[in-house]
């Protein structure tokens, strides 16, 4: 076997993988190579050619390949080693990584630390079980926006879309321009987990209708898809018999959710969460494995690539501390925890001891949509902080710095964050 | 008579949905429903002038891929960009392409340029 040794390999050359590996280049680490499945670096980003990326970040609107273009640029500029069609099969609790590609055969890398950088993929019809027959024209959103923007190659003319995330709406407006019609986007939910401003400009601009607890109970057609049967859901999502109707189309675009791409983290023994389908990791983003870190969605799956790129920084940056040496941990890990209305927290845990910390970002979800909100961080029932939001939406992942001085000392073992509605 | 029109503003997530009064002179004689300022400008502006920033993709010969994304500059006004999306796929461009290319100048004579947003190298013979 092709032998091969890296201080630090990135599985993954999509924006996470990108923003890991030039951070810890800067912080010094100059033997670093990323490994690519794709033709070319820059993940989906490649195939989102929308606009909408970048404003915090960069500060300015960019599309997703603009987006990419800037992280592509500072990786070659660096010169950092990169192998494309490449593909990782495995990696070791022992940070070995095998990876194959037609050029070398199998090879082995010998890594100092692996930052695990997959993303995500989406959800599939088998995965939320739409019963029917199998005809060719059912597609996941994304497949979908990489066919149309990348390939040159339109899914169908007539279009129901079922999930109204901002994939699902981002495709019903660009099926519309490139001449297709869309008949319906249909949400399961009271709410769309989209931008409202994705609603305005991709819906409401072209008059496509948004029905809001609906979900197709029947897929109909021989070789083709020929129509769609949608029926209202009740609270609990069951389809409410007698509201059936159909939907004449030879198009079904699923954009119904996306999961981490964990296979290879599980394989290494990484502790996973249940709720993210994850890993579980401290506020470095490190896994419950030494020198093995995970950011971006194969983490957890993120709305906007800034958060993605933050979050990589940070995994970059401990990943080159732990080359450099070592962490110093405190002596009591902090366990951070979800309260009332709140899905999930990363980090899941605080257990570095890191002198010039100024805070640490908590990222986290809201369960439900809520107005006016408080949202609380308690250590055990002493509240340390609140803050107040007019506005809270699962789709839309809110940011909570927490001063180090707040939770520093020893005593402390636990965080826990509640979003409550704000007393008037 | 006057008439009323109803915006949801996007200037945040809150997402307002915001009520306008129009008067015979086609001016808004009273905007209900904004919370703030900054909603009441994107609302104004909304009704008089909405624009939008135009993304797709233009054909592409001899290129690694068979397209590329290209965008307006600016944005334009969101009643042709339809009409604009028939302009652009008369374009056939040959790569290699450099991000920023312009790919059609003042489109539709509105002063905005669309430009590709992404390189595409050559592909190998």
């Amino acid at each position: 076997m092709n032998n091969q040794k890296y201080e630090l390999v990135v599985v993954g050359g999509g924006p996470a993988g990108l923003a890991a590996a030039q951070e810890a280049y800067d912080q010094g680490i100059r033997d670093i190579l990323i490994i690519e499945r794709d033709f070319e670096l820059g993940g989906i980003l490649q195939q989102c050619i929308h606009n909408g990326f970048g404003l915090h970040y960069f500060g300015e609107e960019l599309t997703g390949p603009e987006y990419a273009h800037q992280f592509i640029k500072n990786i070659r500029e660096r010169g950092i080693d990169i192998k494309l069609d490449t593909m990782v099969l495995e990696v070791t609790p022992d940070k070995k990584v095998f990876a194959i590609n037609s050029d070398e055969g199998m090879i082995e890398i010998d890594a100092g630390a692996v930052i695990l950088a997959m993303g995500c993929r989406e959800r599939t019809r088998e995965a939320i079980d739409i019963p029917g027959s199998r005809p060719a024209g059912v597609y996941s959103a994304g497949t979908a926006q990489r066919y149309i923007n990348m390939e040159q190659w339109i899914p169908g003319e007539k279009v129901v879309i079922l999930g109204s995330g901002d994939i699902g709406l981002i495709m019903a407006r660009r099926m519309h321009l490139e001449g297709a019609e869309v008949e319906a986007v249909l949400e399961l939910l009271p709410f769309s987990g989209g931008l409202t401003r994705n609603i305005v400009q991709c819906l409401e601009d072209f008059d496509i209708p948004l029905r809001m607890q609906q979900t197709v109970v029947e897929i109909k057609g021989q070789d083709r898809l020929e129509s769609v049967v949608v029926a209202e859901v009740d609270d609990n999502f069951k389809p409410i018999k007698g509201t059936e109707y159909e939907i004449e189309c030879d198009t079904l675009l699923l954009s119904v959710g996306l999961i981490p791409e964990n296979e290879l983290s599980e394989e290494a023994g990484v502790e996973m969460s249940s709720i993210t389908g994850g890993p579980i990791v401290n506020e470095g983003r490190e896994t419950n494995i030494e020198g093995i870190f995970a950011c971006g969605n194969v983490l957890h799956v993120h709305d906007l690539v800034d958060w993605v790129t933050e979050e990589s920084l940070i995994a970059g940056k401990t990943a080159a501390d732990y080359l450099k040496g070592g962490i110093a941990k405190r002596s009591k890990a902090i366990d951070v925890n979800p309260g009332e209305n709140v899905g999930y927290i990363v980090p899941h845990k605080i257990t570095n001891k890191v002198d010039d910390r100024k805070l640490v970002n908590l990222y986290m979800r809201a369960k439900q949509p809520m107005a006016d909100v408080k949202i609380n961080l308690y250590a055990g029932d002493k509240k340390l902080l609140d803050k107040k939001a007019r506005r809270v939406e699962p789709g839309e992942m809110i940011t909570f710095p927490v001063p180090e001085k707040m939770f520093s000392s020893n005593d402390i073992s636990s965080l826990k964050v509640d979003i409550v509605k704000e007393e008037k | 008579m006057g008439k009323k029109v109803e915006i949801t503003c996007i200037s945040c997530p809150m997402g307002c949905d915001v009520e306008l009064e129009i008067d015979d002179n086609n001016q808004i004689e009273c905007m209900e429903g904004n919370n703030c300022k900054a909603g009441e400008k994107y609302v104004r502006n909304e009704y008089y002038n909405p624009t939008r920033i135009l993304p797709t993709t233009a054909r592409v010969k001899n290129g690694v891929l068979p397209l590329v994304p290209v965008k307006s500059k600016d944005p334009l006004p969101k009643e042709i960009l339809e009409e604009a999306m028939t302009e652009i796929a008369k374009v056939e461009l040959e790569a290699p392409i450099k991000l920023g290319d312009i790919v059609i100048e003042n489109i539709l004579d509105t002063g905005v340029n669309i430009v590709t947003t992404r390189e595409i190298l050559k592909k190998k013979q």
